[in-house]
């Protein structure tokens, strides 16, 4: 098994989206909100059943710079950036067996229904965690 | 009896029995320990095999336990093994503990976190596992903050029950952790809150305090609205578009007797004034019916007991209700809006006044500004709402 790492972003530097899917969800009306969680519910409780789920996670999207300032210091914080080019809405971590069936999951997650209940086509990225160390590598 | 009802039996001895170790003398965190190492040879042995009285046994091998891991310092070994030769509990020993306990898993030293954790431990009966899952962090975290919670307060003395608003403060925090997970966290902190209340009744010169019975009615009469508060997608459902119909009238009538109790103390806090604002809410068979003079008559009364920005804001909700959405409005400005939810009250009082673009411009920013994800969902799709409707 190996573990990924599904990145939701809210916006970002990677592909062009799908024409016709660039509507923000505050764009859509109540019913396609709700088939929308609907759909992610799901899909969480069928890579559970899977045994596949690790866990998920939703970001509020402002965020803040921080970095040490020297002994006896206050953190020295920058930001918020809210017009950053690359900002995360959520990650998801699943644990499979392989690369292809990552793959199927995000594509199963992108095609999540947005307006008119069309799918949304949505690029996720999909990062692939480092291994383990086995007990048998020399 | 069934494996639950063993559980169940485990849960509720687990307290009294650290209760007795620590009022015979011995070390808070080392009985704890005691007392989980003892859980844990109940649950190999009880299912199938009941012991005829089973907090003696409980008590007996929690001693014997103690007794073990005391044997490796040798300084202290005397005054345990004192601790142990006294004799089985008698009648006197069936005296409450619950409040001792709770004061010293609540000590003002402990962060509230850490507070909660050792809270739902020691006194809850849970193991650390089941905390961890129902925070959503790993077991060792978990099992670390208890630890560490425990080494704070080593040294603290137990002869006397600490400060019950302090105990009271913790046990509303786990009632507001929600019942997401498999335990449920506001379902434990009304069993606690009940074992408080009994204590309480049992022993009632040291914790006479109305408020202690308050906090429980105001647990009730929220809960009892649970089933109605999300619906099948887990979105949130706001009260006035609740199915009233699902509420659980016996939690709602349970709740008021104990409210009705409480103010008869006639020493009103902070939690019975919003149990009276939950039990009105309780009360009305639509949310049209909703008698909101007599609710903002509480809001005042809340203020004066215990102002903060939060009750002034959803005092302006009350406001909005009684005197028009305008007047609402009027009394929000003075609020602080660096509030999280300052702009969903604005949205909500925008609409009532019938100026969707205002509140679409409101709800989107309080969407925006929503802390939890169930709250974001259910801003913008209010939002969404008013621009389907405008088209």
């Amino acid at each position: 098994m190996a573990k990924y790492l599904l990145l939701k972003h809210y916006r970002h530097n990677g592909p062009a989206p799908v024409p016709g899917t660039e509507v923000m969800m505050d764009q859509w009306t109540p019913e396609e909100i709700t088939a929308h969680i609907d759909y992610m519910s799901r899909f969480a409780g069928r890579l559970t059943e899977r045994g596949e789920f690790v866990s998920e996670g939703a970001l509020l999207p402002e965020g803040t710079f921080v970095r040490y300032d020297g002994e006896g210091r206050p953190p020295v914080t920058d930001g918020p950036f809210a017009e950053t080019k690359d900002l995360i809405a959520g990650y998801m971590i699943i644990d499979v067996e392989s690369q292809e069936r990552a793959y199927e999951a995000a594509a199963e997650l992108s095609a999540a229904p947005g307006q008119g209940g069309r799918p949304l086509y949505e690029w996720l990225e999909v990062r692939p965690f480092f291994a383990e160390l086995q007990a048998t590598a020399e | 009896m069934d494996d639950g009802q063993v559980n169940e039996l485990m849960r509720t001895l687990a307290p009294r029995v650290l209760g007795v170790l620590v009022r015979r003398g011995a070390d808070f965190a080392t009985a704890e320990d005691a007392v989980q190492e003892a859980l844990i040879e109940a649950v190999r042995h009880w299912p199938g095999n009941l012991p005829d009285e089973p907090k003696a046994w409980l008590l007996r091998v929690a001693g014997r336990k103690l007794i073990d891991a005391q044997r490796a310092e040798a300084a202290r070994r005397r005054r345990e093994e004192r601790v142990h030769d006294e004799p089985a509990s008698g009648p006197t020993e069936q005296s409450d503990d619950t409040l001792l306990l709770l004061s010293r898993c609540c000590h003002p030293a402990l962060s509230p976190a850490s507070a909660i954790a050792l809270t739902l431990r020691a006194v809850g009966g849970l193991t650390t596992a089941q905390i961890a899952r129902a925070f959503l962090v790993p077991e060792a975290t978990m099992a670390q903050r208890i630890s560490r919670a425990k080494r704070t307060i080593t040294g603290e003395r137990f002869d006397a029950p600490g400060d019950v608003r302090a105990v009271l403060h913790v046990l509303y925090l786990i009632f507001n952790e929600g019942f997401t997970g498999e335990i449920s966290l506001a379902d434990e902190a009304i069993r606690l809150t009940r074992q408080l209340v009994a204590a309480a009744a049992r022993d009632a010169v040291d914790i006479a305090d109305p408020e202690v019975s308050g906090l429980l009615a105001l647990m009730l009469l929220h809960h009892a609205r649970r089933a109605a508060r999300y619906n099948a997608s887990g979105e949130l459902i706001s009260l006035d578009q609740q199915d009233r119909s699902l509420w659980d009238t016996a939690m709602i009538a349970e709740g008021v007797d104990v409210l009705q109790g409480a103010l008869a103390g006639d020493r009103l806090g902070p939690y019975q004034a919003q149990a009276a604002i939950a039990a009105l809410h309780d009360d009305a068979p639509t949310a049209e019916e909703t008698d909101w003079t007599q609710i903002l008559e509480w809001y005042d009364e809340l203020t004066r007991l215990a102002d903060s920005p939060v009750v002034a804001l959803n005092r302006a909700v009350a406001v909005g209700q009684v005197d028009g959405p305008r007047a609402g409005l009027a009394v929000l400005a003075d609020v602080d809006p660096k509030l999280a939810r300052w702009d969903a009250v604005a949205a909500h009082l925008y609409e009532r006044a019938d100026d969707a673009a205002q509140a679409i411009r409101h709800y989107t920013i309080a969407a925006d500004r929503a802390t939890s994800l169930f709250e974001r969902t259910h801003l913008m799709k209010q939002a969404a709402r008013l621009r389907t409707q405008q088209q």
